[in-house]
């Protein structure tokens, strides 16, 4: 998770405790739900519902070196102490030994990002290893991955190259990966997305040590790709901001935040309205992309050049989409459906498999 | 401070000669002390003793005792002198710093009288080295007072217990807090960072304890940046005694075995942040 934001969330509801981030850009959005089963004790007190954000550095100080750790500490517990205003952290070591840490968090409203596997046209399953082993073969300093799906359900995996680069000076890596190496491939032939390599290469080093199965599930360019793994007291999501195919319609779908299919907020919920609004905001200008780097010359949508000529000043830094002007942020819905703790509706598709699990 | 300006005379015994099979067991010694590019050098029959300050608050003092010497002969009662550690350290580890079994470096140090530089005979596989380093007037150390009768608290622990945590202190953290009580929690070192608090309870039962004698409860904070240096000793030694007295005054000892198993020390006491009070002079 910190690969991706600098603010840790925290929210503990009754299907386990979920942990999230966002990056600033609002490109990329990570949960891990761990259900309650995989605590030794799982208990919720009051507030319900109580969701809060610690600064992601404080949080990953107190789990410093993992090794030692895995020698060292026999159990951990968390409290969340809202009457303080502190998560306490506290590690019980070998010979004895307690390691207290009292943590500063903030208050925060509902992070989520609204996206719906059900409505991804592809989708497969691999062993996060087959994946892992592939993207070694790009370089650290890579941006962003094409994934593409080839005949006879091949998959392969490009760099992406920007198109104003010149060709002489780039040098594409490309491979492709045989059906038999997934365990389920349904995917739309000639369909390719492009994103951001280092969150997903995050997710990869957990998804390998996890030994949890990783599907992929993904529509057109510009709307987002979901990476999902699942296991029994685990549920991971990764959702990050593809781009759109330049030579396409420019019109921005919308589709990356489906805020049509957004229910108002209750009056009563306002910190959720700031997350709202933000929405609303990009509903204002429409066919034009919430990216905010996005040109001002979308009159010339099948033009290419002038426009990545813009992008050439942006200095494109890897792993943060934003620069990259035709990544729409993600939509964040903010609302809660009444009597629900959490989660906007597209959340549906989820709580089937939660309730499997719980 | 002054310099050497006279010439060595020929034939004049010299007034401290040590030898060592293996300039290591000096070297890793003084590393554990090496955060200050000045050192007092105290040298008496008992063996030599390394003084590094910091900041009038912080004292640390490395001993090396006679009996580690392979000789080890003072004309005088004592002889003291001042000398540029980070010099020091980098003449002794001249031939390199890696620890390769069967290879050591052996060492002659010579002092011929106040004034005079300290020699460095070097020899390892047959490559002799010669350093000469200037000796300097040295300056009157701080008297921390510490006296045995007045600790109130001590307690001995193993060091792989707080290795890691010393290590891992919260240096956002302007101050290290130390609490040592006959009653829960026993022994804490808290701080106080930007991310928050984080406190760190030794039972008084733990196996890591070899001893433990608190008579009273005392809280004392101390500048997280003069104990910070003492992880260099805290690492190489095997066992540490921690002592408070009752002006708050800290005393650290930790036990160092070298390759060969001689036991040496190093000592640091600190002050405690609030109402700082010079110490005797």
């Amino acid at each position: 998770l910190s690969r991706i934001g600098d603010e840790l969330y925290l929210e503990p509801t009754d299907s386990g405790l979920s942990l999230r981030s966002v990056n600033s850009s609002r490109s990329a959005f990570a949960s891990f739900l761990f259900a309650p089963l995989f605590f030794q004790l799982y208990q919720l007190g009051e507030p319900q519902p109580f969701r809060c954000k610690v600064l992601m550095k404080s949080f990953l100080g107190v789990f410093r070196s993992l090794p030692s750790l895995e020698k060292t500490v026999g159990k951990c517990l968390i409290l969340l102490k809202p009457s303080a205003n502190r998560l306490v952290l506290q590690l019980h070591c070998k010979y004895g030994v307690t390691k207290t840490h009292n943590l500063a968090f903030q208050e925060c409203e509902l992070l989520q990002a609204v996206f719906d596997t059900q409505r991804c046209a592809s989708s497969f399953c691999a062993p996060a290893r087959v994946l892992a082993e592939a993207v070694v073969h790009f370089p650290q300093t890579l941006a962003e991955v094409t994934l593409g799906a080839g005949p006879e359900g091949k998959i392969s995996l490009r760099n992406y190259v920007e198109d104003e680069m010149e060709p002489k000076k780039t040098m594409v890596t490309e491979l492709w990966l045989a059906e038999d190496e997934f365990q389920r491939v349904a995917v739309t032939p000639g369909s390719s997305i492009t994103f951001c390599l280092k969150e997903f290469r995050g997710l990869l080093t957990f998804a390998e040590a996890s030994n949890l199965p990783l599907t992929i599930h993904y529509d057109v360019p510009g709307r987002p790709v979901v990476f999902t793994l699942d296991g029994a007291v685990l549920e991971v999501h990764l959702v990050l901001a593809t781009l759109l195919d330049p030579k396409s319609d420019l019109q921005c779908p919308m589709a990356n935040g489906s805020v049509s299919h957004l229910p108002l907020p209750s009056d009563d919920l306002t910190d959720d309205l700031e997350s709202y609004m933000v929405a609303m905001e990009t509903e204002e200008e429409p066919g034009v992309p919430p990216s905010p780097t996005f040109p001002l010359h979308t009159p010339e949508p099948a033009q290419s050049d002038p426009e990545e000529e813009e992008e050439e000043k942006e200095g494109a830094v890897p792993g943060t989409p934003p620069h990259k002007k035709f990544f729409c942020s993600l939509f964040f819905g903010s609302v809660l459906t009444p009597g629900g703790p959490s989660l906007a509706p597209t959340q549906e598709v989820l709580a089937e498999d939660s309730d499997n699990d719980c | 401070m002054s310099f050497s300006t006279q010439l060595p005379a020929s034939g004049e015994p010299y007034v401290l000669v040590a030898s060592l099979d293996n300039a290591r067991h000096l070297s890793s010694l003084l590393r554990a002390v090496h955060f200050q590019d000045h050192a007092t050098c105290f040298a008496t029959s008992n063996g030599i003793r390394v003084t590094v300050e910091d900041a009038k608050c912080m004292q640390a003092h490395a001993f090396i005792q006679a009996e580690i010497f392979q000789e080890f002969t003072l004309q005088e009662k004592s002889v003291t002198f001042r000398i540029n550690l980070s010099v020091l350290i980098d003449c002794l580890t001249i031939f390199g710093t890696g620890s390769l079994p069967g290879t050591s470096t052996a060492l002659r140090m010579c002092y011929r009288d106040y004034g005079y530089p300290l020699m460095l005979f070097l020899e390892e596989g047959g490559v002799v080295t010669v350093c000469k380093i200037n000796t300097q007037e040295p300056e009157e150390l701080l008297d921390f007072d510490f006296c045995s009768t007045k600790v109130i608290n001590k307690i001995i622990l193993q060091s792989e217990g707080l290795r890691e945590a010393f290590a891992e202190l919260d240096m956002t953290s302007e101050v290290l807090q130390i609490t040592m009580s006959p009653d829960k929690p026993y022994f804490r070192l808290s701080t106080f960072g930007n991310a928050g608090s984080a406190h760190l309870d030794y039972p008084k039962d733990s196996d890591l304890m070899e001893a433990f004698h608190c008579n009273k409860t005392q809280t004392n904070r101390y500048k997280i940046s003069l104990l910070k240096p003492c992880t260099k000793a805290l690492a190489l030694s095997s066992k540490v005694s921690i002592r408070t007295d009752d002006r708050g005054f800290l005393s650290l000892q930790y036990m160092i075995r070298n390759e060969d198993g001689q036991i040496c020390f190093v000592e640091c006491y600190c002050c405690p942040d609030e109402d700082i009070t010079e110490a005797g002079m």
